[in-house]
């Protein structure tokens, strides 16, 4: 079963006029949201992005932008307590 | 090799002359005791290996180099993977972390691979330029700088450890399968433990303060009130995670209250609560465990493959302020309830 989180939030875009069609971004992405035809790529499906900016930091052409982060509650939380961006860095509490 | 945790094996790792461990292919029982303790969160931030190169069977300067991180969990679930198979491993420190995880830090990213490459003179010892990355791996990586920097192409591997052999014997092209994340049900229950042990942790807190509280109470806390928090806290922890995709709607949070509340509400009505004597103490518990359960599932939204930032800040705005004010409306109706008898 595939999993699906809450919609229309993405903040990934793609500019396809400077898109090359390397494919980088079908390679990088774990959740199949990009897919290539006549050597351009295409965001087939934003809602299932999770914004982990693999895509964007992988692309040749800089074609791809995201406001890559961590998707992780208590990591969230934390930066709100602390003023700190959120990060993966709860070592001894249990998240990654 | 040394080891930083000395319940690791040692067995499975056997010295080579120049230099360089050859690691097995196979796990001991040591290695399987200590995947279940990391998963229960015992050592799991010391459960690590050296970083650096390492050879699986007889490679030579034309075999594939893999590269991953020195979490040893990530370790022995790659090399249980490549029985029969010569190659090198090319291992970052990730500070024992997993390399996705680690991708998302930038421990498992550019400049320590582009480092990593130099200090194990890899240069020397392959003639290819080629290294092959967990797929995972790319949030932290660019490959562009990565070939700018050191003339090694970067090629994705597939997502599991367990397709790298298909992968390597189909000329480097993996399938769509072998790209997607999963999060299957086994996936997902052997995350709950690490769900469990810190709410357990929190819980131990918080019967403290109702064990002072029954110095005072007209109505102790007892057993029924324990079962009916440890449920709120399963829900959370263990049932959410567990029944994810089978739980109505999208949110983590929701999905949390929904579970807590179905227990709730049963447990209520099993203690027979709904009598009108009960009245403060039925409404206290329906409205602070589902809220409790909420925020323990919303954690899970951490642990989970599929989460993205933006979408859990939308979910936390709306599920933050309501679990706040439902439990503490619901910890004043408790406390009535307890004092006022």
């Amino acid at each position: 079963m595939k999993h699906s989180y809450l919609k229309n939030v993405a903040t990934l875009s793609l500019a396809a006029e400077k898109c090359v069609g390397c494919g980088r971004c079908t390679e990088v992405c774990p959740h199949g949201v990009f897919g290539v035809t006549d050597k351009k790529a295409r965001i087939n499906d934003k809602d299932h992005c999770m914004e982990c900016g693999a895509c964007a930091l992988n692309c040749p052409a800089n074609a791809i932008s995201v406001a890559s982060g961590v998707g992780c509650a208590a990591a969230i939380i934390w930066s709100w307590l602390t003023g700190n961006e959120p990060s993966c860095d709860c070592s001894d509490s249990g998240c990654c | 090799m040394s080891m930083s945790n000395d319940c690791c094996s040692t067995a499975a790792i056997l010295s080579s002359p120049n230099d360089i461990v050859t690691v097995t292919t196979e796990l001991h029982y040591k290695d399987l005791l200590g995947a279940w303790k990391v998963r229960w969160g015992i050592g799991r931030m010391k459960y690590k290996i050296d970083p650096g190169l390492y050879r699986v069977g007889s490679p030579d300067q034309t075999s594939p180099v893999l590269v991953s991180a020195n979490y040893k969990l990530t370790f022995d679930s790659l090399r249980k993977e490549l029985t029969g198979l010569s190659c090198w491993l090319l291992i970052l420190d990730t500070k024992g972390i997993n390399v996705w995880c680690a991708a998302g830090k930038g421990t498992f990213g550019t400049a320590e691979l582009v480092n990593r490459i130099a200090k194990t003179g890899l240069y020397g010892i392959v003639s290819h330029h080629k290294l092959i990355l967990p797929q995972l791996g790319a949030p932290g990586v660019n490959a562009l700088e990565v070939a700018r920097q050191t003339g090694f192409t970067v090629v994705y591997g597939p997502v599991r450890a367990g397709d790298i052999k298909a992968f390597l014997s189909s000329g480097l092209t993996a399938t769509a399968a072998m790209r997607a994340v999963k999060f299957t049900t086994l996936d997902r229950l052997v995350l709950t433990p690490m769900e469990l042990v810190p709410a357990a942790k929190t819980s131990l807190l918080i019967l403290g303060v109702l064990f002072l509280l029954n110095l005072f109470a007209a109505r102790p806390f007892g057993p029924a009130d324990f079962i009916g928090y440890a449920g709120a806290v399963l829900m959370g922890t263990v049932a959410t995670p567990i029944l994810l995709p089978l739980i109505p709607g999208r949110a983590f949070a929701w999905k949390g209250w929904l579970l807590g509340l179905l227990w709730t509400a049963w447990f209520i009505w099993f203690n027979g609560w709904l009598a009108p004597g009960f009245l403060l103490l039925a409404s206290g518990y329906l409205l602070t465990l589902p809220a409790w359960s909420a925020f323990l599932a919303m954690n899970f939204t951490g642990s989970s493959t599929y989460t993205s930032f933006s979408g859990v800040i939308k979910e936390m705005k709306v599920a933050a302020p309501l679990i706040a004010a439902s439990s503490v409306i619901g910890i004043v109706l408790l406390l009535a309830a307890a004092l006022l008898g």
